[in-house]
């Protein structure tokens, strides 16, 4: 399909994710090192500050579902005994990587000199790091991150993930580069970081607007892509961000809709918030779905778990580990569900949304579970009524398209309905 | 008055039985004024909930035995069932009797539980126990420290009760009382284990679930003096097994007569580890709660929610093979669940290059049907045995 329409924002983080695969796939020659690592409570900063790549397994997951070659991975996987129960991310990795590890780009991806084993907000990434670990032969630092059961950070909590930094964390950095950490130069980076949160953030608050110029879901997930990822503290990072910010405004002056693959959206009717991740396999069919009904996510949860902004967090360079540690800690998945049903809450109101949909990935209990009470909960809270789907992140099997579609169509008559009979009353 | 064999092993089965927890709310009215804390499966200081003069009270779901008539609209069908029938239970008021929760960090099913549990039970003590996963005595050891303070003066709160550290040495002494019970249990099991038949022992080991340790550790000892008298049990031709995988949703008892049905004899397992999960007595001199931290970072199970960091994942599996004189590996792990179906395939490659025969199936705590179970276990037990005919 070549009438596909993108922003240019999209064509620069095209561009940005081809170099850094690139670079990645240079690394052997060129004797760079690299880190594997996950998104939600990456240290992109910290490893980038030792010249180190990083790769993040999750992003070649969702890549290959939507180059629709996850399907093959996880059978390769189920094949080698990897049960058909388990977290199809981790299958999918495992899968290409016995394929022969092409990246999303067509290139291979090199070896990890170090797997970062960042414990944050899911159980599942322990298990898997520890399977990439029987298949390579380097080191791993982990990094376990508690869980904030209150919906809040203590500060013993703090401190174990600070401590952790120090003693297994950057030793084991400084051991695989062969460089000695350097304060300064993180902090410079933190700074950059904090420069582009504030513009992620603009953008994703635009949603606030009516129309809303941005899908906060579906195009959100673009625009989380260079920050979630290695491009959090670089120049690269700050160009996108305010490259995206720009080309929201003027739409925002315009009073335009999102731009989506099948055109802009014209003509908003429908306001969603969203909670859980996307489907990837069907990623476009899934948003078209929307599209054909002139619906807008106007806020998502999905666009958090690799960092919470929103609520105020920015990485501060005057505390340099403390701020890692606020950010491993901050990120959506791992807030306990009163917290999680609270930011719910505060975006359907602040975005003033008509309605909640849910969308329960099979692979992910970190977020599923809980999900169905969280539902009934906040319909109580905001008397805005919530829809439930259920699908996959990257396991073609459990994306039933015209299940959910039709799902998608009555939940969003039931919403004209009651609007009309709103306006009657 | 000593208890019959039969009358210890009807004890064990009734509360194994006993979904409406009377045997904690009779230990309750016993005095007025006691509280009892539940916790879900593995890794939860029970000394700590002894010590402030509570009842630990281990909950592990409702079984085959429960129907689950509000639970199955709180979990999709891709989770696991003992979310779904811990539920159930408090919902239709079965857990009333307890005064507090706690939910360990085993997954992030029970991890999201405990907030589930927060939103339903507003009015109920809840607490989620974070095991640390970094072993340095520095780091995660105070960590672990802080978690361990934060318990001790939330049940000193709860039950009205300060818990000092001659308390909690008294506590710590009474579970190494019952851990050497239950490892002499396992140890004489592994030598003959046709007079601790499993379907046994797995009643026993529940009955820790709602006994006083005290009270357990009286019950294991008795078992252990009295079931070599039966001069009934005798040495059967059955392989010897280690099961691997039941250490969270419990398996239904009817599966596990099934697999001794099939000729496997458990010789080791990993079930109801909360129970057994510190491998040695906890120091009693010095300072009580370094003396846990200590035991948790020296010498806690290994298990599928416990990070390994010298790497080797299936050493504490060999290590058992080979001390038990086992023959083979049973994995039977609950379906969906995330933990033992992710381990093992590192846990089975491990047992491919030692050369150690194993089978694997899944189960649901509520699974009534064994015949698969049964034909695939006997088919394995069948073929160990030809092999390791000499
Ligand atoms: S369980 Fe969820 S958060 Fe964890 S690795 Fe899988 S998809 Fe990611
Ligand atoms: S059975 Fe497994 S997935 Fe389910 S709660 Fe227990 S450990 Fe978690």
């Amino acid at each position: 399909m070549s009438d596909i329409q993108k922003e240019p924002s999209m064509l620069l983080q095209k561009r940005l994710l081809a170099d850094h695969f690139d670079a990645l796939a240079r690394a052997p020659e060129e004797g760079k090192k690299v880190v594997y690592t996950f998104v939600p409570g990456n240290l992109n900063e910290l490893v980038r500050s030792f010249d180190l790549l990083p790769v993040l397994p999750e992003i070649n997951a969702l890549q290959s579902g939507m180059r629709k070659l996850s399907g093959g991975y996880i059978a390769e996987a189920e094949k080698h005994g990897h049960s058909e129960d388990v977290c199809t991310y981790v299958k999918c990795d495992i899968g290409m990587l016995r394929k022969g590890n092409i990246g999303p780009t067509g290139k291979r991806l090199p070896k990890p000199d170090l797997l970062l084993l960042s414990y944050t907000g899911c159980f599942t990434f322990m298990k898997w790091f520890e399977l990439l670990r029987e298949e390579y032969d380097c080191p791993v630092a982990m990094l376990h991150v508690p869980y904030q059961a209150d919906g809040r950070i203590d500060p013993h909590q703090r401190d174990y993930v600070v401590q952790q930094l120090r003693s297994e964390v950057i030793p084991k950095l400084e051991q695989v580069s062969g460089k000695k950490f350097d304060e300064e130069r993180l902090r410079s980076m933190l700074r950059l970081s904090a420069k582009a949160e504030d513009d992620l953030v603009w953008v994703l608050e635009s949603a606030r607007n009516v129309p809303s110029p941005i899908d906060a879901y579906f195009g959100g997930v673009y625009y989380i892509g260079p920050i979630f990822s290695a491009f959090r503290g670089t120049p690269e990072g700050i160009e996108y961000y305010a490259t995206l910010r720009r080309e929201i405004e003027e739409r925002v002056a315009k009073r335009e809709g999102p731009i989506t693959p099948d055109g802009q959206l014209e003509n908003e009717r429908y306001r969603l918030v969203v909670e859980g991740p996307p489907n990837w396999t069907s990623f476009r069919e899934f948003w078209h779905m929307f599209y054909e009904e002139d619906a807008v996510v106007v806020a998502s949860t999905y666009t958090k778990v690799g960092g919470l902004y929103d609520t105020g967090f920015r990485h501060d360079p005057d505390h340099p580990l403390e701020t890692l540690a606020d950010y491993c800690l901050g990120c959506y998945t791992n807030l306990g569900l009163p917290a999680r049903v609270a930011l719910l809450e505060r975006y359907i109101r602040d975005y003033k949304a008509d309605g909640l949909l849910i969308n329960s990935v099979k692979s992910c209990n970190s977020f599923s579970v809980g999900q169905l009470l969280m539902l009934r909960e906040l319909e109580q809270r905001t008397g805005v009524p919530g829809a439930f789907i259920e699908s996959d992140l990257v396991d073609p099997r459990y994306f039933s398209a015209a299940n959910i579609k039709n799902r998608i169509e009555s939940y969003l008559q039931m919403l004209d309905q009651k609007r009309q009979s709103k306006v009657a009353s | 008055m000593t208890a019959t064999l039969t009358d210890l092993l009807q004890l064990a089965r009734s509360l194994h039985d006993d979904l409406d927890l009377t045997q904690v709310s009779k230990w309750k009215a016993a005095k007025p004024g006691r509280k009892a804390v539940g916790h879900m499966p593995i890794y939860v200081p029970r000394e700590l909930i002894h010590a402030a003069g509570m009842l630990p009270v281990g909950v592990v779901g409702g079984g085959d035995r429960l129907e689950i008539i509000r639970g199955d609209a709180y979990f999709q069908s891709y989770i696991c069932r003992i979310p779904r029938s811990t539920i159930e239970l408090a919902l239709s008021g079965r857990l009333d009797v307890l005064d507090g929760m706690l939910f360990p960090s085993i997954c992030d099913v029970i991890r999201n539980l405990s907030g589930m549990w927060r939103m339903l039970f507003p009015d109920r003590y809840v607490h989620y126990v974070d095991v640390p996963q970094n072993f340095d005595p520095a780091v995660g050891g105070q960590f672990w420290r802080r978690e361990l303070e934060t318990m001790r003066d939330d049940f000193a709160r709860l039950s009205g009760h300060p818990v000092d550290d001659e308390d909690l040495r008294a506590s710590i002494a009474v579970y190494n009382d019952n851990r050497a019970a239950l490892r002499d249990l396992y140890r004489e099991r592994s030598r003959r284990p046709w007079v601790f038949p499993l379907s046994e022992v797995y009643l026993l080991l529940r009955a820790g679930n709602v006994l006083p340790p005290e009270e357990h550790t009286q019950m294991l000892r008795a078992y252990l003096r009295q079931a070599p008298l039966d001069s009934s049990r005798r040495e059967q031709d059955q392989s010897r097994v280690v099961l691997v995988g039941m250490f969270c949703e419990q398996p239904p008892h009817g599966l596990v007569v099934t697999l001794e049905r099939a000729g496997c004899s458990a010789v080791d397992d990993d079930l109801l580890l909360g129970l057994r999960w510190l491998t040695r007595d906890v120091a009693v001199d010095g300072d009580p709660l370094s003396n846990l931290v200590d035991a948790y970072l020296t010498a806690s199970a290994s298990t599928a929610s416990r990070y390994s960091p010298d790497g080797d994942r299936a050493r504490w599996l060999l290590d058992s093979v080979k001390r038990n004189s086992a023959e083979g590996v049973v994995f039977c792990a609950p379906s969906f669940c995330d933990p033992a179906l992710l381990d093992q395939p590192m846990l089975v490659a491990a047992l491919d290059r030692a050369g150690i025969p194993h089978t694997e199936f899944k189960y649901a705590e509520d699974t009534g049907q064994f015949a698969v179970i049964r034909e695939q276990a006997g088919t394995f037990s069948d073929s160990i045995r030809l092999w390791s005919t000499p």
